[in-house]
Parts: structure tokens; sequence; C-alpha cells
């Protein structure tokens, strides 16, 4: 016990000794909690890790949030759900922290947006993509920055329903992101074309597709189209075997998050043509804000963006602007000043939903194609999430009152 | 017709791969006997070094060359690691070397991440073979055929090796009497060495072959590590003809099956293990195995209920836990309430595999049995918790007694792998029964009702009910049941001839064992406030074995000293630090060569090394023993 105090008062004391004079005078720091699957999925943390520090810098740089060093206290939940209850609840109750941000996995988001509501914290959520989480299992705490699951499953639909294809086929993993974009996907596309036809679904366990049987399977039934929410070390096998065995040949396919350079990247010369998918293709956009974000974010790590980058970077940005129109860390004052809120993003400006508490952050639409041996989205088109919401009495007919 | 063809060499294709790893596990075990759960890590490092190597050399002399080169590279590595490592721990209690090649696991996952970065490698494909050859218009991969002639060449050629060779008639000689062998002046240590290294390499072959079709990242090994085991013990363990028919059998199941059910694959392999080995307990190939022989006096103490001085010195610490709410924070105390958790769920297995000599690799189901028990009566049935609570020992009976009276029929790692595809069948339910479930979004909202609901409250709570269950458990084993039980352990033959039904001991301490975790499990429920899948998933069960070895196998409560230790230590690492895994692996690795009994084992031991007049005075009183 003497141990830790001492090693607390040394450890405040050189914190001390580092903190910029600047808020020493105007009344000390701000601290958010952030909670993410760092060790479990690094590939996608660490550009969201480089997102989000950038912001931290660019936000205390501008003189912190009312005058106060914004400070972020990050934990790693390890991929469970129990572990990032542990970590929130450090976060909470030893840290003091005035709002909890982040998660990657939607089970998590959930688990903490259910301790959010229960302990009345303010949690920001800003990957996981369920549309529970603002849906059926929303509450008053908990907000979410990226598309969701709906969202993005609309904004492909506009797309795919404009092919002539009436046979479609689907592969999902058999978890509950797979099972809802197929299921979303699949009630907006034929309320838009009741002529098409689903006939055949296969469900490979997340992480663990065994591809050759199933791109047997999905080719068998002769589709013309097939929609694919595969991602990961998934996606590369599926694309492999797809490829070597022509499943893609002469059928057009639609793929969730393909078109992000987490998944994109790893698949090299191997990259298929023509898929109609949602991602980020950095390299192309040209407005303003975003080549502010670029040049800031090549400066500082010499590598270019991921999705995840954009995400970290929005979460503290919005979660900044949030305590700055509070102007307090009271958990009902900040839910008063995220809904309705506007702020500008990278990907132009976007709004926190009064009604579901969902931002309105888009994603690109684009189809992949290859340019010197890298897979790359051409003819994107950014796609405001505002457009892409079902009406607000759905929404409230699905959203519990608080 | 020709789809049904494709489809049938697709799955050969893929029986091959997994052959080839599990060829390597089945000779490992076979020998040596050690639960190797590194196997998958050695399998991962095999890619990546290859992924390494391809992309230096290039050419197809440079993509076999590199392949070969890695396997070899890695095969190295497993002898140095068998030399430092597991060579220590051969003659210390069975799974012990779980725990050892379970830490090198975690530690190999975060040094592949520090060493080749996070992102997923996708290496080349292989020259001369990157294409595909039209079958009345399927096609198939020309690398699926080349895998297809590898799987049998290389079973031949394993065949011919232990057939044909001195050193082959050793090892098949090893695999039957380890002992025989070494009283006849065979050298085991470089016997053992050398069959790691096979193992090893094969492991890394196989690992290697992967990178043309798959993308090498740092959950490859977990990806592959149990379905591995499964095959393995379908097939019958050390025999390497039962894991390749194993193999095709699983693979073939899994390719028409996803036909008539897209959503098999996530079970498949459990379903087809439970059903094996119900009918056959030893696996396809396998033969029963011979009665351990346990050298006289190598049961290290008899054990004994606690003395009086002891019960004292327990009462002390008791009191000490109990008023942590005087000076720790809420934090600290909700972390506590966890390690009570856990002592309750460490408890409960240790009772099993140490009076019952029954090693479960699938506890967690009884633990997430009583979660969800207690998710359902509140969200189902709004019950009120003082209920609720109920509800979870029950569930985690119920299953207990319908998996308990399967496994018991088996022993050894059959009975451990059954109980692990009991596991993981009522995980795919929970996780696929969304309706009632809520599938991997799980069920929210199952928070302690007022009265618990304070930090202190329900520490306060865990820790009572950790104390009684501890209790319990321990006036269970100095029972007459206890004693029953722990004579079925060491001797069947004679237990059964003086009028025990050993099965049936055996069945009850599994429903109690199941029954505690059930009780854990209620707790955790509420502690989380919600409930997911993965409370009954492997990596629960693994961690629970892990808390049981790390105290020590042969001591009657070890576990409680394992699962604190475990337990704040891994919360403790996952809070600071990025690396826990790295760390944590590191620390079990140290503790296994320090500790070579579980910390609670040696301090033991080291306690009873000394002079007895000195300790009877301390103790105050005579050790009673069992004989």
């Amino acid at each position: 016990m003497q141990g830790r105090v001492l090693l607390g008062a040394t450890l405040a004391l050189t914190l001390m000794g580092f903190a910029p004079s600047a808020f020493a005078q105007s009344g000390g720091e701000i601290k958010i909690g952030e909670i993410n699957s760092y060790s479990l999925l690094p590939a996608f943390t660490e550009p969201y890790r480089k997102g989000w520090q950038l912001a931290v810098e660019e936000v205390n740089a501008a003189g912190g949030v009312n005058g106060k060093k914004l400070v972020v206290i990050s934990k790693d939940d390890g991929g469970k759900p129990a572990e990032a209850q542990t970590a929130a609840n450090e976060l909470v109750s030893s840290e003091n922290v005035s709002m909890l941000v982040g998660t990657f996995l939607s089970n998590i988001g959930l688990a903490v947006s259910d301790f959010a509501k229960q302990k009345k914290v303010f949690f920001l959520a800003s990957e996981p993509l369920t549309d529970a989480i603002t849906w059926q299992k929303g509450n008053r705490y908990t907000f979410r920055l990226r598309p969701s699951n709906y969202m993005q499953a609309a904004m492909l639909v506009d797309a795919a329903a404009k092919l002539p294809a009436k046979r479609w086929a689907t592969i999902a993993p058999n978890y509950e992101y797979g099972q809802s974009a197929v299921a979303v996907f699949k009630k907006l596309m034929s309320e838009k074309r009741p002529d098409i036809q689903w006939v055949e679904a296969q469900w490979p366990p997340l992480g663990k597709i065994d591809a050759g049987p199933v791109v047997q399977a999905v080719a068998q039934a002769n589709p013309d189209a097939i929609l694919n929410v595969e991602f990961g070390g998934d996606l590369v096998k599926l694309v492999r075997e797809g490829n070597t065995r022509g499943l893609f040949k002469g059928r057009e396919v639609v793929s969730f998050l393909t078109g992000e350079p987490e998944y994109l990247d790893p698949l090299k010369d191997e990259t298929p043509e023509g898929w109609i998918v949602t991602g980020y293709p950095w390299y192309s956009i040209k407005t303003p804000e975003h080549a502010a974000f670029l040049k800031a974010y090549q400066a500082k790590y010499n590598d270019y963006p991921r999705l995840g980058s954009i995400v970290g970077y929005e979460t503290i940005k919005a979660a900044a602007a949030i305590l700055a129109k509070a102007n307090s860390t009271d958990p009902d004052k900040m839910i008063a000043a995220a809904e309705g809120l506007s702020l500008p993003s990278p990907f132009g400006e976007i709004t926190f939903r009064k009604i579901d508490h969902q931002s309105t952050l888009g994603a690109f639409v684009g189809k992949t194609a290859l340019k010197d041996g890298k897979g790359i989205m051409v003819d994107s088109v950014y796609r405001k999430g505002s457009d892409y919401q079902p009406s607000d009495a759905e929404v409230e007919k699905m959203r519990p009152k608080d | 017709m020709a789809f049904y063809v494709v489809q049938f060499l697709t799955g050969l294709a893929s029986a091959a791969s997994l052959f080839l790893v599990a060829s390597g596990l089945s000779i490992i075990f076979g020998v040596t006997r050690i639960v190797n759960f590194a196997h998958g890590a050695f399998y991962m490092l095999g890619a990546y070094v290859a992924f390494t190597l391809t992309a230096r050399f290039s050419g197809a002399l440079g993509f076999w060359g590199a392949i070969l080169a890695a396997s070899l590279i890695v095969a190295a590595v497993g002898v140095i690691v068998e030399m430092l490592l597991l060579r220590r721990i051969y003659h210390v209690p069975e799974l012990f070397q779980l725990l050892a090649t379970f830490g090198l696991t975690l530690m190999v996952e975060d040094l592949v991440v520090l060493m080749w970065g996070p992102n997923d490698l996708v290496g080349p494909r292989a020259p001369g073979l990157k294409g595909a050859i039209d079958f009345f218009g399927q096609r198939i991969p020309s690398y699926d055929l080349f895998l297809i002639v590898l799987g049998p060449v290389v079973l031949g050629l394993l065949w011919l090796v232990f057939q044909r060779t001195r050193w082959g008639v050793l090892v098949r000689a090893a695999t039957q009497d380890r002992d025989m062998v070494a009283a006849l002046g065979v050298n085991q240590k470089w016997l053992f060495t050398s069959v790691f290294a096979l193992g090893v390499f094969l492991a890394a072959l196989a690992g290697a072959l992967q990178i043309p079709r798959d993308a090498v990242n740092h959950d490859m090994d977990l990806r592959v590590i149990v379905d591995v085991f499964v095959v393995v013990v379908i097939g019958g363990l050390g025999s390497i003809t039962g894991a390749f028919i194993a193999a095709v059998l699983v693979s073939e199941l899994n390719a028409f099956g996803i036909l008539i059910f897209p959503k098999i694959s996530i079970i498949l392999v459990f379903l087809v293990m439970a059903s094996v080995l119900i009918v056959r307990p030893w696996g396809l190939l396998g033969k029963a195995e011979a009665p351990a022989r346990r050298t006289p006096g190598l049961t290290v103490n008899p054990w004994r209920p606690l003395t009086s001085n002891e019960r004292i010195a327990a009462a002390i610490v008791f009191l000490f836990a109990a008023s942590l709410p005087f000076f720790a924070g809420n934090y600290a105390l909700n972390v506590g309430a966890e390690i009570a958790i856990f002592v309750i769920f460490a408890a409960s297995l240790h009772f099993l595999m140490s009076a019952g000599g029954l090693a479960s690799f699938g506890h967690a189901a009884y633990f997430g049995l009583g979660a969800y028990g207690v998710a359902f009566a509140v969200k189902l049935a709004g019950l009120p918790m003082a209920i609720a609570l109920l509800a979870g020992p029950l569930f985690g009976l119920l299953g207990a007694v319908v998996f308990g009276f399967f496994a018991v029929q088996l022993s050894g790692v059959y009975f451990a792998m059954l109980t692990l595809a009991f596991a993981q069948i009522v995980w795919s339910i929970v996780f696929q029964w969304v309706e009632l479930t809520g599938g991997d979004n799980g069920i929210l909202g199952v928070w302690p009702e007022h009265w618990a609901a304070s930090a202190s409250h329900f520490y306060w709570l865990s820790l009572a009910i950790a104390v009684l269950v501890v209790s319990g458990l321990r006036m269970a084993t100095f029972s007459p049941f206890g004693f029953a039980l722990r004579a079925t352990r060491d001797s069947p033959l004679r237990t059964e001839a003086i009028g025990v039904n050993g099965k049936r001991i055996q069945w009850s301490a599994f429903v109690i064992a199941g029954t505690v975790a059930g009780i854990g499990g209620a707790l955790f429920a509420y502690l989380k406030g919600s409930v997911f899948p993965d409370v009954l998933g492997i990596p629960l069960s693994v961690d629970a074995l892990v808390m049981v070895l790390l105290g020590g196998v042969e001591t009657v409560s070890g576990a409680i000293v394992g699962a604190i230790v475990y337990k704040a230590l891994s919360i403790w690492l996952v809070s600071q630090t990025e690396w826990s895994k790295l760390v944590l692996g590191a620390f079990i690795v140290l503790i296994v060569v320090a500790f070579p009994k579980g910390i609670v084992g040696t301090v033991e031991s080291i306690w009873h090394r000394r002079p007895s007049s000195l300790r009877d005075a301390l103790l105050g009183s005579k050790i009673e023993t069992a004989e």
C-alpha cells in the first residue's frame, strides 16, 4: 500500500513537472477514458490510436477544452466484454474520467453502453456497427460515431438495386454483425426490387472460413450477384479461393467495408476488380477538411491514414466539442450538449441526431480496382449519413423510451 | 455430378492441411504425453517465417526452399524450447506441461505482432501452382491438388519412419510404455527432443504451406489449435493414421454439411468428436491406455484437514479480506469481487481435478450456464435477485448431470476432450439461438438489486459465498465420499473390488463441480450486469485450468492461490500494458520452471522437507495421514 502511495506521488510529481504551465494556471485537466481491443485487433486499433493521439495534440495546441488540458487514459479490453467492463469501472471509479469513448466490437460496445446506462456515465461509442446500440438497446447515455450497419447497408443497396442481377447469394460470418448486415441488406433490397431471388446463403464461422467448399457451394447455386460481408483474414481466403475458382467472373459483387484500407491493402495484386464496396479512399478525397487532416497525419506519423485513423481522430474531436459546449462534466449536461451538436470532420460536417444519438458521419461508396499491384477504390462518392436513415417514426418504435 | 466430385476434392485439400498440423501434435502427444498447447503457435511461426523468406527469395526454388527452411528454423526453435523448458518438467504432474505451453503461446502471439507488425500479411502464390484445372466445367485449384497428394505422402513417409527405422521402433515403444524403454537403457532425453522437433517441423510446414491460400496474422494459432486437438482425439491419441482418417472425416462432413446446413461449420467438429467418443471411448483407431504406473511414495504428502493453527491463520486472512471495504476504493472492491468469483470457479474445477483426478477442458460450460441461468431468471421470469441467484447453480447442476453422465465413462485426455466438446456445443447453441439469448450481442441489464448494488456489498456477498464454497468443497474432500473419490482416482480396480461404484462417485463429483461453477457464473452475471456467449468459451475454460495448475493440482486448495495470483495479475497487466500477453506468458513460464508443482504445491513440499520436529512444533499437532 505504502509502495503504491509513493509510486503515485512520484508519478504525480513527474506529471506536474511535464505539464505545460499554461494549463496548470487555468485550472487543471479534463480526463477522457478510452477503451479498445488493442491487443486482439492491433491491425485496426493501431491506426485508430494514432488518429486519436493526433486529435488530442490538436485540441491541446488550440488551448484545450475551455482552457483545460485534455487527457486521454487508454485501456485495452483484450476483445472481451467482461474485461471492457472492468476497464470501464477502473476508468470511472479510479481515474474519475468525465466520459468513456471507444470500443470496436459490437458486443463490447453494448456491454459498455449498458455499463454507462447503469452508472450514469456518458459514453461515445466510436466503432461498433450494430444497430442495437442506438436502436433496440439504445439508451440516453450512449452516442455512436461510425455509420451503423443499417446506414452502410442502405448505401450499398442504393447502388446494388441498379444492377440487373436477379439471383443473389450471400456470404457472411456467422455472428451478429454478419447476420444483421445480411438481414438489413435483404430487407432493403427486396423493398426496392421485389423481383430478386435469394438463392444461396453461406455462413462460415468468424475467423475460420474453409473457403474452398464455401466458394464451391456459392458457385453451384449460380447466382448473378453476391453479397459479401467477410472481412480481414477471412476475406483474403475467400478472395483467393474465389479468384482461383473463377467465382467472381461475370458476377457482380457487393461487399461491406472492403474498400477500407484495413481490409483492401492486404489483398495487394489479388484485389478483385469491380466490387461495389463501402470504404475510405484517402488518396482521392480532395476536400479541404480532409486535405488538412491528411497533411497533419502524414507529417506526424509518416504513414497514410486508415479508416480507423479517421474514427479515432473524430472520436476525440467530438468528445472535446461536447465537453466544450456542455462546459461541465455532468452527464446530463453533456447529453444535452451532444444532442443535435454539429461539428466539422475530415468528411465534412457531422451532427449527432437527437432522436437516436447516431452521428451523421457517412461513408464512401465506390468500386474496387487494381493500380500498380495495389487495390484502390475508384468512382467513389461520399454518402452522407443523414440520407440513409429509416423514418423517425420507425426509429422511435425501435428505441426504448428512457 | 462434377460438382460433388470437386466438392469432395476440395474437402480432401482441407483435410490435408488439417492432417499436417494434427500429425505433429499426435506424434508429440503419443510419446511425451505433453498436451502441447503451443502447437498452434509453432504453426503460426512457420507461416510468418515462410512469409519473410518467400518475400526475399523468388522463383520456384526460392519459394519451396523458403517453405522448407522456415519449417527447419521453427523446428530448431522447438528444440530449444524442449531443451530449456519442457525437459525440466517431464517429471511433474500430468497437464502441467499444458501450463508451460500455454504461457509460450501467449508470448508468441504478442511477439509476432512486435516482429511482423499488426497487419494481415498475404504471401505469394506457389510458383507453378497458381491456377486451376478445369474438371467438367468446375475449377479445381492446382494447389489443392498438390495438397491432396501431399497429405498421403506425408502419412506414408511417417509410416516408413516409424515402421522401418530403429528410431521409429524406439518411438513406438515409448508410446506404449515409456518406463520400460527407459529401463532398457534408451536415452529418453534425446528421444523426446527428436520427437518434439519432428512434431514442430510438421506444424511449421503446415503453417508455411498455408501462405499461398491464407492470410498470416497473429490469431492463426487459436484458429487452428482446437480443431487440431479434436482431430487428434477423434483419430485416437498417438495414431497418425487415425488422425488422417479423422481429418478427412471432419473436412468432408464440413464440405457437404454446409450445402444442407450453411451454419454447421461452427460446431461440426465438436459434434463429430462427441459422437465418436461416446461410441468409441478411445477414438477411431486409439487403444485403451495402460493404467498409469504410479511409483509408490511419489504422491508427495498425504492430505489432511487444516490444523487448528492453520484454521486461525485462515480466519485471519479471511478477516483481512473482509475488512477491505474500509480502506479500498470501489475499483479495488470490484476487482476483489471478480477474484472471489474466480476463486469459486477455480475451486470447483480443482475439486474435480485434484480429488477426482478428472481434468475438464470445458468447465466454462457450467460457469456460463450459471450466468445464463441468472440472466434468464431476471429477464424472462423477472425473479428477484435472491431467487435468481439460485437459478445459476441449478442450471450448472442440470448441465453437469447430463454431460457428466457421458463424460465420466471416459478417462484422461478423452474425458477432457469430451467435456470440451460439450462446452462448445452449449456455446454454439447459445451463440446461434439469437431469439432467446441475443446471440453474440448477449443479454444486457442484469444488474444487482439495491441491497447488493454497492461495490462493498457485492464484494462481501461474493467473498462470503466464496468462503462457504471453498469450505464446503474441503469438507467434501475429507468426507467418506471424498475418500471414495480419491480412491477411485488412485486405483480404480481396487476400489471397484471393495464395492465402490466408481463411475457413480465420479459422476457425483462432476455434478458438484458443475453446480459450484454455476454459483460462480451466477455472481459473475450480476457483477458485470450482462452476459455474453464468451462466458461459455474455450478461453475461460483454459483460464480455469491455468489457475488450478498454477496453484498446484496435488494440493487440497491450491486453486485459491492460483486464482488470486492469475486473475489479479491479468487484470493488472491488461490495465497497465498492451503487451499483457507477453508479460503474463513469460510469468507463467517462469512459474512453471520455479514452482514445478504449482505455487502451493511447491511451497508445501519445501515446508515438508524441514525437520519434522520443528514442523510439528510449529503446527502444534500431529499430521493425520490418510493411511
